[in-house]
């Protein structure tokens, strides 16, 4: 087998060495009746790299990727140009096959560069401080939540109708255990009414924006009214690369923000692995979940970074930890910031522009079709429209014709009603004219 | 023999030959050799970029009043600069492939380069989670296939593919075994954890609503069955146990176990952490389990990636199989098909909730997959076999010199070393580790398990060779020989040779300094 290095005769000198005159009789503690002969698996048996290769692309042509297709696909997840630097920097083997970096003497390019990631989410959501990372937009969230009922010993959570409905079930699920969590009303296109909700008992409220349907929310009178209760305010971000051209969360009074970073960076891969920004303000630090990178110094006096403030963490606090959270998303977040160090301000800014130029004047062109209504006046890059039938079979018929037309709002909310006829597309640029013209002459045949 | 550009032989002038280039002599840029200082991105930066794209004008109008006001402030510079930053950064860490990797209990084995290349191929990186799921076939048959593999593996009936890491999988095995309680109307809140478990165990049985009563370890290292019993009662939830342990042994009696924690009422989770000691050869399904996550960044060899991203598939009995999590995979006539919706589980499924958005992490799935392939059931098990016989091979190897306190009999994947052999030497388990980054390795596991002093737990995975091996066993032979000869100079202060010597942890702690921040003089001045 090419990837294991002992031979026969190694094992053999080994076991001599050892003493035992076989591989099993290293296994002796466990019990003899549950040790398998390997005809107790039915599975194939080892393959060469050119046959598994070969097995995989197979399975891997079964997909339509999204650079294959005109594709208005977001919801949570986002087709963006990562440039080539990205993916070759980090398949460098010192970043790829490294641990986390609890050995900080050799682990300072990890370090260094988480350093300069908290910095950089800072920066973009205007917030004090971030963290090295947490999953993905989803749990972030959730532990956003479980922070504000800790900080604020409150039980009640409200989310906003507009968050990603797959984010809010993630945070019923965890957050859900220690307070009741209130979804508001669904209002495509436009904002509920939250404020009215909040009470003494709120810990916090929830608002997406650019929301689920890609409306840009006004988060100041939500977070003037949480903090007049003594609740916190969470922003949460799924298209990162919108803070390039809107006013960033801690501008607007939000105490947390929580993000998915995937748009900068990272492919789509099919939903997983993103990587979840976390920031927050300074007072609030000591009962932040996840990994923490600082700067010291050395026994020389030299500048370097460490991991700090790990009495907060399950590996010294145990069951009193802020959090369960071990493996991040290491990887991702250096993915995260090679391109944000690519893109520096001027990029980010033209990028974002770029977007929601494309966006609009997709908006625009759909608008134009007859029975097609724009449901969200104000946005980044993602838009609802109303089809004047059910988006779902719509979206369907066009992925028969090779256009992969966005998700259908039925698909996040399969038992509101009110959602049935929604679309929800994105652009980005990397759509082209071409890719429009596409759309707009397919959507225009199937409704 | 080399030549310069002028044609001149280069060669080694006998005056200079072997002194060594004095250490209080700075070199001019702060640079020593290939060992670069290098600054953060943001005081490189400089208002260049690393990206062509236009410079279009908008309307605010659709921007609903909200268009930022402010300069984010981060720093611009071009492609070559970028690239020149990261790679200098990333030739300041250790890593698998540059050297052998003993942490215990993280399994640093081997990461095969055509893992890296199928997740790469655009039909699986390049595919949105939510495109239509007649557009994604490819990627369902990858995780059914996964599936298979795991649920055969582990002699399982299910498996739940969403968590995004071990201590995820942890929390969604708990809220199974929770929903499961719930679902029987009791209310059982205690869970048995035994005090050599990782950290995360007891984090996570708090992070899901219960609390944690810990089990004393026995002299032998395993966990003391006769006071997980007594401990059982009608408010137990379920026992958190690691098997292999974090000692590195069997946890022999864990048949038992389980048949007492089923009368009790309660349910069996196990920490797959050690999985890769026994897969293809023990099925846990056969030792009484109800749920076991499964670290595909360990076992399965995604690569950790400094620190992540990781996966943490968790395999449920009979008893919890129905409280899964969504999504659920399900065939049906059109083809594979994921149900996203609770309301739309087939019928007895009760799914307790959502792990996450999306569907798990699919680039973690291909690439294990990937491995799983490659290997196929009889490398799987060779490589556990390998795996067992390399900690063996350590253990044998060094237990005349340092201190093994279950030395007696066999370890499984990983041989653990306490500090009694350094007793009276001055040189702490922590000098120890240190040392051996100078002598180019990257330290074992330290002061964990917690249930031996000064703890050293070593895992060489089946990924080194006998050579390889061999040298690691006559470095740290040395080294303790040393210690124990009270020649103590190399480990006070180590590494000398590091990038970093030690760096002061406690000051970070006490006035963190989490972010760049411009220079205030410097910002003034300009």
């Amino acid at each position: 087998m090419r990837y294991l290095p002992l031979t026969t005769d190694d094992r053999r000198a080994m076991l001599a060495k050892i003493g035992a005159p076989d591989v099993d009789a290293l296994f002796r503690d466990v019990p003899n009746s549950a040790v398998v002969p390997l005809s107790a698996f039915n599975l194939p048996d080892t393959q060469g790299e050119m046959e598994v290769d070969r097995g995989m692309s197979k399975m891997a042509a079964r997909n339509v990727a999204a650079g294959a297709a005109p594709f208005f696909c977001g919801a949570g997840a986002y087709k963006h140009h990562v440039p080539s630097a990205v993916d070759h920097l980090i398949q460098r083997s010192e970043f790829l096959t490294s641990y986390t970096p609890y050995q900080p003497e050799i682990a300072q390019g990890t370090l260094q560069y988480l350093f300069e990631f908290q910095t950089q989410v800072a920066l973009l959501t205007g917030m004090e401080v971030a963290n090295a990372s947490l999953y993905d937009g989803s749990t972030a969230t959730a532990e956003a939540v479980l922070m504000a009922q800790r900080i604020t010993k409150r039980g009640k959570a409200i989310l906003s109708g507009g968050l990603h409905p797959h984010y809010a079930e993630t945070v019923e699920t965890v957050a859900g255990l220690f307070g009741p969590v209130e979804r508001t009303k669904v209002t495509p296109g436009s904002a509920e009414d939250i404020i009215a909700l909040i009470d003494e008992q709120t810990a916090c409220v929830v608002v997406q924006s650019p929301d689920v349907f890609g409306l840009i929310r006004n988060l100041r009178p939500i977070a003037e009214a949480a903090h007049a209760k003594g609740a916190l305010l969470i922003a949460v971000v799924t298209e990162i690369v919108s803070l390039g051209l809107l006013e960033p969360p801690g501008a607007q009074g939000a105490d947390i923000v929580a993000a998915e970073g995937q748009s900068i960076g990272n492919g789509l891969n099919f939903g997983g692995p993103y990587v979840g920004l976390f920031a927050t303000r300074e007072k609030f630090l000591r009962q932040m979940p996840g990994r923490l990178c600082g700067e010291t110094v050395d026994a020389e006096g030299r500048r370097g970074f460490v991991l700090t403030l790990s009495t907060r963490e399950q590996h010294i606090r145990r069951e009193k930890a802020t959090s369960n959270i071990c493996t991040n998303s290491g990887l991702c977040t250096l993915a995260f910031t090679i391109h944000l160090s690519l893109l520096g301000e001027d990029g980010l800014t033209r990028l974002a522009r770029l977007n929601h130029a494309k966006a609009s004047a997709l908006a625009d062109k759909l608008a134009a079709l007859p029975g097609v209504e724009l449901v969200t006046g104000a946005f980044f890059n993602e838009f609802t429209v109303k089809l004047p039938k059910a988006a779902a079979p719509v979206v369907d018929a066009l992925a028969k014709k090779g256009v992969i037309a966005g998700v259908p709002a039925s698909r996040l909310l399969p038992r509101e009603k009110s959602a049935e006829g929604l679309l929800i597309l994105a652009a980005t640029e990397t759509n082209t004219d071409e890719d429009f013209d596409a759309l707009v002459a397919a959507l225009k045949e199937a409704i | 023999m080399s030549m310069n550009n002028q044609g001149r032989p280069s060669s080694i002038d006998k005056g200079s030959a072997g002194e060594a280039f004095p250490a209080s002599i700075a070199t001019i840029s702060g640079d020593r050799g290939l060992d670069h200082e290098e600054a953060l991105i943001f005081e490189l930066g400089h208002g260049a970029t690393g990206v062509d794209l236009p410079d279009v004008q908008i309307s605010e109008a659709r921007l609903g009043g909200s268009r930022r006001s402010g300069a984010i402030g981060l720093p611009g510079l071009s492609e070559p600069e970028v690239i020149r930053h990261y790679v200098r950064l990333s030739r300041k860490n250790y890593a698998i492939d540059s050297g052998l990797y003993p942490l215990g209990s993280c399994t640093m084995k081997h990461n095969p380069r055509l893992n890296e290349k199928m997740a790469r191929l655009p039909g699986f990186g390049d595919l949105h989670p939510l495109a239509p799921q007649s557009t994604t076939q490819g990627a369902l048959e990858v995780i059914s296939a996964l599936m298979n593999w795991l649920t055969t593996l582990t002699g399982m009936p299910a498996v739940a593919m969403s968590p995004k890491a071990g201590a995820h999988g942890e929390l969604c095995g708990l809220l199974a075994i929770r929903a499961a309680i719930a679902a029987r109307g009791e209310n059982r809140k205690r869970i048995l954890v035994p005090e050599s478990a990782h950290g995360t165990n007891p984090a996570t049985a708090a992070f899901a609503g219960f609390t944690v009563d810990e089990v004393p370890a026995k002299p032998n290292g395993r966990v003391d069955a006769e006071a997980l019993k007594a401990k059982l009662g009608p408010d137990v939830a379920a026992i958190m146990l690691t098997n292999p342990n974090t000692c590195g042994l069997f946890e022999g009696e864990i048949v038992d176990i389980a048949k007492a924690v089923h009368e009790a009422g309660a349910y069996f989770y196990c920490d797959g952490a050690n999985f890769n000691a026994i897969a293809g050869k023990v099925r846990p399904g056969d030792l009484g389990i109800d749920a076991m996550h499964i670290n595909l960044h360990k076992t399965f060899s995604t690569p950790h990636g400094g620190g992540g991203p990781g996966a943490g598939p968790v395999v449920l009995s009979e008893r919890l199989a129905a409280y899964a999590p969504i999504p659920l995979l399900v065939a049906s006539a059109d083809g594979l098909r994921l149900i996203e919706d609770a309301a739309d589980a087939p019928e007895g499924a009760r799914p307790f909730g959502r792990m996450c958005a999306f569907h798990g992490q699919m680039g973690m799935f291909t690439r294990a997959l990937t491995y799983m392939l490659s290997h196929g059931r009889d490398g799987v098990r060779q490589a556990s076999e390998d795996a067992v016989l390399s900690a063996n091979y350590i253990l044998a190897s060094l237990k005349d010199v340092m201190s093994a306190p279950f030395g007696d009999g066999p370890c499984m994947h990983e041989a653990l070393f306490d500090d009694s052999f350094l007793e009276g030497t001055g040189v702490t388990t922590l000098d120890f580790a240190k040392a051996m980054i100078d002598e180019g390795y990257h330290p074992m596991t330290m002061y964990f398990p917690l249930v031996v002093h000064g703890a050293m737990l070593i895992e060489p995975t089946e990924s080194e060779s006998k050579h390889s091996l061999d040298r690691f066993i006559h470095v740290l032979h040395t080294l303790a020989t040393e210690a124990k000869a009270k020649k103590t100079e190399r480990f006070a202060g180590a590494p000398h040779l590091a990038p970093r010597r030690r760096l002061d942890e406690t000051a970070a702690a006490r006035k963190p300094v989490l972010r760049w921040k411009p220079d205030p003089l410097k910002a003034a001045a300009e």
